[in-house]
């Protein structure tokens, strides 16, 4: 069996892992072959991100070798895929190299995209890249006082980050003794702080103690950077002095070039991860049209279930098990306590106020991560 | 009659049944339909609330089996 899987992040490498381990036999005899194509030679971790923002990481801290995180026996090849041939079982990379297979995996994550907004690239923050977010260390590093305005597009990926960024300003702005010279305001696009009900009930009166005030039913439109003013769909506006914006995202242009989902959402079968209408084509991560969280844990759940079932495809000659909808996300609530979401496809979140205990869990598992992306955490 | 997008956010709890719509309505055209379903009773009063406010046009709800169908039109 020839698993091919494309992309290198969070949810292709723990697949890619997760698949070693059950197949190690196989692998040794060449009865399975897994081949990772992957755009870049480094892995990044970016959920530091946030992090990194506010100069509590530094940029070489995120990174891997993405060949140091595999297992032995996993193919790797740093050449994204260009074509996908799904009637023909191959993918064509950008080198050129074709490459057959049994079992398609596409994990390619999702993407950034702030010239969706006129005025975003050049007039706002943001910190969902290295290089971004070490603008907007900078940016914060020199702002000595004015009105922080937080607002985002749709969707996008980390559906805890707008929360958590507002929450770590807050505690940032007190440290540096200028708290009271910053007025923060928080926009979100639906009528509510956020879109988990719970986790919205909890976080609105914080807000509230905090200081922060609240304007929900904004969807960015455009941002004019003369007169310092965003625009909402909704026909509204607000003055900024400091923007700290997430764009709004899409999948990776490839996969829209070749027709496998609008926007670069593959539509994928919420339970088997099969891409609709392909049996043996999967997706997982971000990629998928799924109306789940775009979150790390997603991919790594996802992977999970889905390793289990295309062991299982070779093993048994079925699949054995449907993902859940499990997600898990922790939530930073300033610079020292967090809480966490978790649910699934039945059961929404129910979440706890926030601790230094979860907090420090948050900050372990920053590293532990990269047990996770082995596939064995 | 119009194809209409369906947008399946059944069991959506995060980014929710709004939140998907509001993103696919981003990539629609002008003058697409498009039916959002929801396991979430909210959503029949979310939906027409930001339709309305945004500019959109709200094409009416129905109930099926604990679904919701909500349709909209996109208008701008």
């Amino acid at each position: 069996m020839k698993i091919l899987i494309i992309g290198g992040g969070m949810g292709g490498t723990i697949l890619a892992n997760n698949l070693a381990r059950r197949l190690t036999p196989e692998l040794k005899s060449g009865k399975v072959k897994i081949t990772m194509l992957t755009a870049s030679e480094k892995h990044m971790y970016q959920p530091g991100l946030l992090y990194l923002a506010f100069g509590r990481v530094t940029p070489d801290e995120l990174y891997k070798d993405q060949a140091s995180l595999l297992e032995p026996g996993i193919a790797l090849f740093v050449d994204p895929a260009e074509e996908f041939l799904l009637d023909e079982n191959r993918v064509k990379s950008k080198s050129g190299k074709v490459f057959d297979y049994d079992v398609l995996v596409i994990a390619t994550g999702s993407r950034p995209v702030p010239e969706l907004i006129p005025g975003l690239a050049e007039h706002g923050q943001s910190f969902y890249t290295e290089e971004t977010a070490v603008k907007m260390f900078r940016a914060l590093q020199a702002f000595q006082g004015g009105r922080v305005v937080i607002a985002m597009g749709v969707p996008h990926k980390c559906p805890m980050a707008p929360l958590e960024i507002t929450f770590m300003l807050h505690d940032y702005f007190k440290d540096r003794g200028i708290r009271d010279k910053v007025q923060l305001h928080y926009t979100y696009p639906i009528g509510r702080v956020h879109s988990l009900e719970n986790v919205a009930k909890w976080a609105a009166p914080e807000f509230d103690r905090l200081g922060i005030t609240v304007e929900t039913l904004f969807n960015l439109k455009e941002v004019d950077g003369n007169a310092k003013v965003i625009r909402s769909e909704e026909g509204t506006e607000s003055p900024f002095d400091l923007l700290v914006s997430i764009p709004a995202h899409r999948g990776m242009e490839v996969l829209e070039k070749n027709k496998l989902g609008a926007g670069g959402w593959i539509p994928t079968n919420r339970h088997q991860l099969n891409m609709e209408g392909r049996k043996n084509v999967f997706a997982i991560g971000d990629t998928t049209n799924i109306p789940i969280s775009k979150a790390g844990s997603t991919a790594h759940f996802e992977a999970e279930a889905l390793g289990e079932n295309i062991a299982a495809m070779f093993k048994l000659g079925a699949p054995v098990r449907d993902y859940d909808g499990k997600v898990f996300c922790f939530i930073e609530a300033g610079k020292d306590r967090a809480t966490y979401a978790m649910f699934d496809y039945l059961n929404p979140p129910d979440p706890r106020p926030p601790t230094k205990a979860v907090h420090w869990f948050k900050t372990a598992y920053n590293k532990l991560y990269w047990i996770s992306a082995r596939g064995l955490l | 009659m119009t194809e209409r997008q369906v947008i399946d956010a059944r069991g959506s709890f995060c980014p929710g049944p709004l939140m998907e719509l509001i993103g696919w309505i981003k990539m629609a055209q002008i003058g697409d339909e498009m039916e959002l379903l929801s396991t979430d009773k909210g959503s029949v009063a979310d939906v027409p609330e930001w339709i309305k406010k945004v500019g959109h046009e709200y094409l009416g709800a129905r109930e099926e089996a604990g679904v919701w169908h909500i349709a909209v039109k996109k208008m701008k």
